[in-house]
Parts: structure tokens; sequence; C-alpha cells
């Protein structure tokens, strides 16, 4: 590491853009996306399928290359270093050291052909030139700290001898071996049962305290963010339309898109008595795109011509960013309340 | 509308019903048993469980889409367990189900319009002009255009083609659908709309629905009562109020406190039951109860004796120990204890 990253943040992400060539041409998934995460801070990254959240944490460590995808033009920092444009071999060595990951499905991301210990201590004995016996013991010791029980005998154990739950358990005790400064974990619970999923994110919390690690989290939930996010970033349609500290976002999100998310939640609606509010129609396909707000079609409070013709710009508000030209007039909720809502689900794509 | 039925018989009942697979080597997977309950006509339960709960084969078995080992379901007057295949052909009008996953359960090859059609031309004697007519209604029902019967299911989105599974199970004005987890391959916002429309179909129909979920928020939403399963067996039923807000069960206690609250302030400092440990195998269920291994309240007793469904104040019954033993609850809500003494393993709350 140089002298910079006494400075620097962990990760300073700056309008990254990931295109992807498709038969309609070529289509933006990332569109000047950017963000910076403090060492020890869990920043969120929430937004529904197709909003471009995955891949903004794929492209990050160069994971996207091999799935035809190609970052066009930003960069992002690594502890003031340049990771865009570096060879795959220097990613390597960044990756599984510096940067862990953790995924949704964490069977396709081990190997079913070796002990759980094994390619804990494979990992170990790679990035920090530990010897057979170190990396094993490492290994085991990191399957204890998950709260395998017995870790030493079940080290020995292959993948498929475990429980999704207990899985996901091994993938972070892999994600951790070699004390990384930074953990992406792309919908890590989102494939657990809720039982385990309240465990598992207690977990998270715990080792990442412990491990003073940055925490780059993408999920679609609210609730999850809520639970365990510092900062969030909302994305729709490729772009970030709202960027907040976790308690300003709840307490009063300022896109119409974040708070339709939050009001179409089930817990909402029983938290406040009130009926299930849905946001009509569907995301946009990225070949086509709205002009204008990308999410003036299902926005109640959308404007012709304002929010429909030129795009519009993320721009700072309070504390945090917001993509919405209305956001200030919103607030104001005689205003917000006297514009009927769109009629549902006629929507075509 | 529904054929005729005394309104006070159960439209669906559901008598001790076990399900039985043959894994190997003589081994036997009890994924349901002794499960009984029943539904209303016009009424909607929830079956609320995690993953190898039993509650998908509860919910096959009762449609005879998986083979009841034993124990008797029946449709108004008719049982079905006893009927034979071929005369379960006019029943599958009676009785519909809507999966999962609207990517798979549409036929890719057929337009809109002839998936609709379809069910009407095999179960009815419509003509022509008539199913045309009952596909447009079905398809205002959902809420989508008519225009869209020339259209294949990968023009839609999950929504949408949810919305089409569910106009397909309505379409013969059937007495029961099954909802197989219906809204949880969905996003949020999408979720909320097939949520929305199901409420809007409970209100003019009188179909009666099994409404099959892991999310015991979703459930609350759309079902008037809600049954929860663990390994197989039901642990609690009861208005969905009431299960909801005083669970007289610690599973269903843990279920609904492992939902996050969407307010960053009160979901980080909320009591809490993190269950510990894994869902045990259904090959070798544990003695007794059989949330015991992972309950914070376990007793003695909890090991040595099945617990008795017990009468829960506020309606329905908790399949539970702690109602007659230890702090003998009486029928009382369970959310008390998560204060008091009768922990037995350290709770995890923050």
């Amino acid at each position: 590491m140089t002298t910079a990253s006494k400075q620097a943040p962990l990760l300073q992400v700056e309008d990254l853009t990931v295109q992807f060539p498709t038969p309609d041409g070529l289509i933006t998934v990332v569109d000047r996306v950017s963000f910076t995460l403090d060492a020890n801070r869990v920043l969120c990254i929430v937004g529904e399928s197709g909003s471009g959240k995955s891949v903004t944490a794929l492209s990050l460590v160069g994971l996207v290359q091999s799935r035809g995808g190609r970052i066009s033009a930003g960069s992002v920092r690594f502890a003031g270093e340049e990771l865009v444009g570096r060879a795959e071999k220097s990613l390597n060595t960044v990756r599984g050291r510096d940067i862990g990951f953790i995924f949704q499905e964490p069977m396709s991301s081990l190997n079913p052909a070796f002990t759980v210990g094994d390619q804990i201590a494979e990992v170990v004995r790679r990035h920090r030139k530990a010897s057979r016996r170190h990396a094993w013991a490492r290994a085991v010791e990191m399957l204890d700290r998950v709260g395998i029980a017995s870790a030493a005998q079940r080290a020995k154990d292959y993948p498929h001898h475990f429980s999704g739950g207990m899985r996901q358990r091994v993938m972070i005790a892999l994600a951790l071996a070699c004390d990384p400064k930074l953990l992406i974990a792309d919908e890590p619970t989102t494939a657990l049962d809720v039982t385990i999923q309240a465990r598992t994110l207690e977990l998270l919390k715990t080792l990442q305290r412990e491990q003073d690690m940055g925490v780059l989290f993408i999920t679609h939930d609210l609730g999850v963010v809520a639970d365990i996010a510092d900062d969030v970033v909302v994305m729709y349609a490729s772009q970030v339309v709202e960027q907040a500290p976790v308690r300003e976002l709840f307490r009063r999100p300022q896109h119409p898109y974040t708070a339709g998310l939050l009001a179409a939640m089930p817990q909402s609606a029983l938290e406040n008595n009130t009926p299930l509010v849905g946001i009509p129609g569907v995301v946009p396909q990225p070949h086509r795109l709205p002009s204008g707000c990308r999410f003036h079609p299902r926005c109640a409070h959308a404007q012709p011509g304002r929010c429909t013709t030129d795009p519009i710009q993320l721009r700072l508000l309070d504390r945090g960013l917001v993509r919405c030209v209305r956001a200030e007039e919103l607030r104001d909720p005689s205003a917000a309340q006297a514009e009927p809502a769109p009629i549902e689900g006629v929507t075509a794509q | 509308m529904t054929t005729t039925s005394e309104s006070r018989v159960p439209k669906l009942r559901v008598e001790d019903l076990e399900v039985t697979f043959d894994v190997g080597r003589g081994r036997k997977l009890h994924a349901v048993d002794g499960v009984s309950f029943h539904v209303d006509e016009g009424e909607t339960l929830g079956l609320v469980g995690e993953s190898g709960s039993g509650k998908s084969t509860t919910g096959m078995a009762v449609l005879r889409l998986a083979e009841p080992t034993s124990g008797r379901v029946y449709l108004g007057d008719t049982e079905v367990t006893g009927l034979r295949s071929r005369q379960l052909r006019p029943l599958r009008k009676r009785m519909q189900i809507v999966f999962q996953d609207p990517y798979s359960s549409l036929d890719p090859s057929m337009t809109i319009g002839q998936q609709l059609d379809e069910p009407l031309k095999v179960h009815t004697s419509l003509s022509k002009a008539e199913r045309r007519a009952r596909v447009d209604e079905a398809l205002d029902t959902v809420k989508l255009s008519r225009r869209y019967t020339s259209r294949y299911p990968n023009e839609f989105s999950g929504g949408q083609r949810q919305r089409i599974a569910i106009a397909r199970a309505m379409i013969l004005d059937p007495e029961l659908v099954v909802c197989d987890e219906p809204v949880s391959a969905l996003d949020v916002s999408t979720q909320s709309q097939i949520v929305n429309l199901l409420l809007g179909i409970q209100e003019q129909s009188r179909t009666s629905f099994l409404f099959i979920a892991h999310d015991l928020a979703v459930v609350r939403l759309v079902s008037a009562r809600t049954a929860v399963m663990y390994l197989g067996q039901l642990v609690e039923t009861g208005p969905s109020a009431r299960v909801y807000d005083a669970p007289a069960h610690p599973y269903t206690a843990a279920l609904n406190s492992a939902i996050p609250i969407p307010d960053p302030d009160r979901q980080r400092t909320r009591d809490r039951i993190v269950l510990g440990g894994d869902q045990p195998s259904p090959l070798t269920p544990p003695s007794g109860c059989r949330f015991r291994t992972r309950c914070p309240f376990a007793m003695e007793v909890c090991a040595e004796e099945a617990p008795p469904q017990y009468p829960i104040d506020g309606g329905g019954y908790a399949a539970c120990h702690l109602h007659t033993h230890g702090p003998q609850l009486r029928g009382a809500s369970v959310l008390p204890l998560i204060h008091g003494d009768h922990l037995t393993t350290p709770l995890v709350s923050r």
C-alpha cells in the first residue's frame, strides 16, 4: 500500500459505468455510480432486480468481464489505489486477501470436491504464504468464529454435509480468513430462512466490529438495511436515486421511489396499520429507458415537462443526495397527497 | 359462483394428514405428520413455515399432487383422499394452484389467450365466443390489458406472469385455490401489487384460499387465520392478528422477531429471539417437542412428551408445554417470557 492509503477512504467509487453487449445493442447496466465507503462502516446498496446493484458490486473487483461486461468509464479506488484497468493477475492478489466476498448462493461458491477446511486453508496459503499447518489451524479458527460447533472435526467435511445456513457461515469464514479490510456481500442472506437470516446478520455485525472491516452490503430488503447499514445507496434503473445515512433515509426518504419501496413493505403496512401501497408498473428495461426521470412513469408525483423531458441530476439535499426535482416540494404532505396515483398494473413493458 | 354448499360446513377439511416419502435404505421421511385444519368458504388460511416445514407438501397433498400416506382431505362433501386418479379430474375444476415461480408455471409456447382458454375447453361446454368473454373477464380481474391475449409469457415481467397464473387459476371459478409462495420470487414493489390484487379477489369471490408462505408479515396481511408449521407439524393456529401480536408458541415468536422492522432505531433496540442451532433433519426428528432443540425455553418435559394442542386466549391453539408446565401460561402469549427468568438458554437480543 502507498502512503496515500492512510488518508484515502477505504473504497471510493466515482462515475462507475458498466456496459453489456446485447442483441439490442450496448446497454448501460451501471450508470455513473459514485459512493464512498470508510473503514469500519457498513454501506448498503438497495434496489430491486435489474437496478444494477449486483453488477456494481461485481465490477468493483473485475468480476463482470467474465460475464461479458465492461467498465466503460469511472474509477474504483481501494485504499487510494486504482483498481480499474489493473491486470487480472494483480487483481487476484487483492481479491480474497484485502477484499473478501460473500454471494447469495454459497453452494455455487464452494467447491464440492474439497473439504471446507481445505478450501479455507488454500486461500490462507495463497494470500498469506502460511505453512500448511498454520493455514489449517487458521481454517479451524475461522470456522469456530462463525459458530460452527466442533470446528476441528467439521473442517474435514465437504460442503454438501452442511445445511444452507451453515454453508453461508462457511462462506463467511472463507471470505474473512485473510482479515480483509473490505467485505463485499451480495445478497448474502436472501436464500436463507428468516430465522437463519437473523442469526447470519448478527454474526456479520459482530465480525465487522471485531475486524474493523468496511462492508459493502447489497440487498433488495429495506428491513435488512434497517438492521445493518450505516449509510444507504438506493439504486433504480442503473442509477443512484438517493443516498443518505440510514436514520435519515428511513425517517425522511427524499426520493418517491425510496418512499414507495418503504410503503410497499408488508411490515410497514402492519406497523402503521395502513393498507399496503404498491408501486404501479414495472422496472424499465435498460434498453428502453424512459426520458427524463427514469422513475417518472411509475411516480405518483411526476409532472409533465419537469420530470419527463431532461435527465435528472443527482444533487445534494440535507445530509444526502437525491435525484428528484420535486424533493423539497414533496416534503409538504398536503402537496404530496393532492395527486392521484396512476392506475395500477396497466403499464406494458 | 360456487356450487351449492352449506356455509357451516368448512370448504376444506384436512384431518390428521400424513405424507411420508421413502428415501431409500428403508428410511422414511415424514414431511407432513398429523396435520389437521379447515378453511371456511370465502376464507383465506395462511400456512407459514420455513424450508423443510412441510407447508408446500401439505398444499400439494390437499390437491392430491402429492399422495397422502394417511389422513383425510375433504373439499365440501367430497372426500379428496378417497378418489381414484380418474375421479380426480372433475375435482381439478374445483381446486386450483398458483405456484411460486411464474417463469416455469406458464407454457412458453402458448399465448396468454390459449393458456387461459385451455381450462375452459377441458372443463366447460362454453362456446368459443363465451370462452373468449371469460378470458377477457379473467384478464380484467387481474388488471391486465385484454390486448395481451396474443402475447407469449416471455414478453411479461415476473409480476405480470403471476397475474396471468392467478387469472388461469381463477378462470373456472374454483372453490379452493392453493397459493404456494405466490409472491416470494417477486420484488417488493411487485409483491405489494400482487398482495393487493389477491385481497381484491378475496373480497369479490366466494373462493377459499390456502395461502402458503414463509413470510409471516405477508401471511398476516392476506389471511384471516394463520397456521404455523415446524418440521412437519402444526405448532400454532389462530386468528392472524392474535398469532402475530400475541404468539403463544416460541417458534412463532422467533419467526416474527426474525422479520426486520423497517425502522433502524426500533430494529436495533427491540428484544428478539434469535434461534440457535439448525432445523433438525426430518429423517430423525427430536423426541417429544420437535422444536425443543432450538427453543430458548426448553424444559425436561419437552424431550419426553409431544406437547398437545392447547387452546389460546383470543382464539386458536398452540402445541407447547409452556402452557401447562414451567411458567404455566394457560393460553397466554409467550412474549412476556423474553424478559422473564424462564429462559433455559441465553437469548440473543440487542
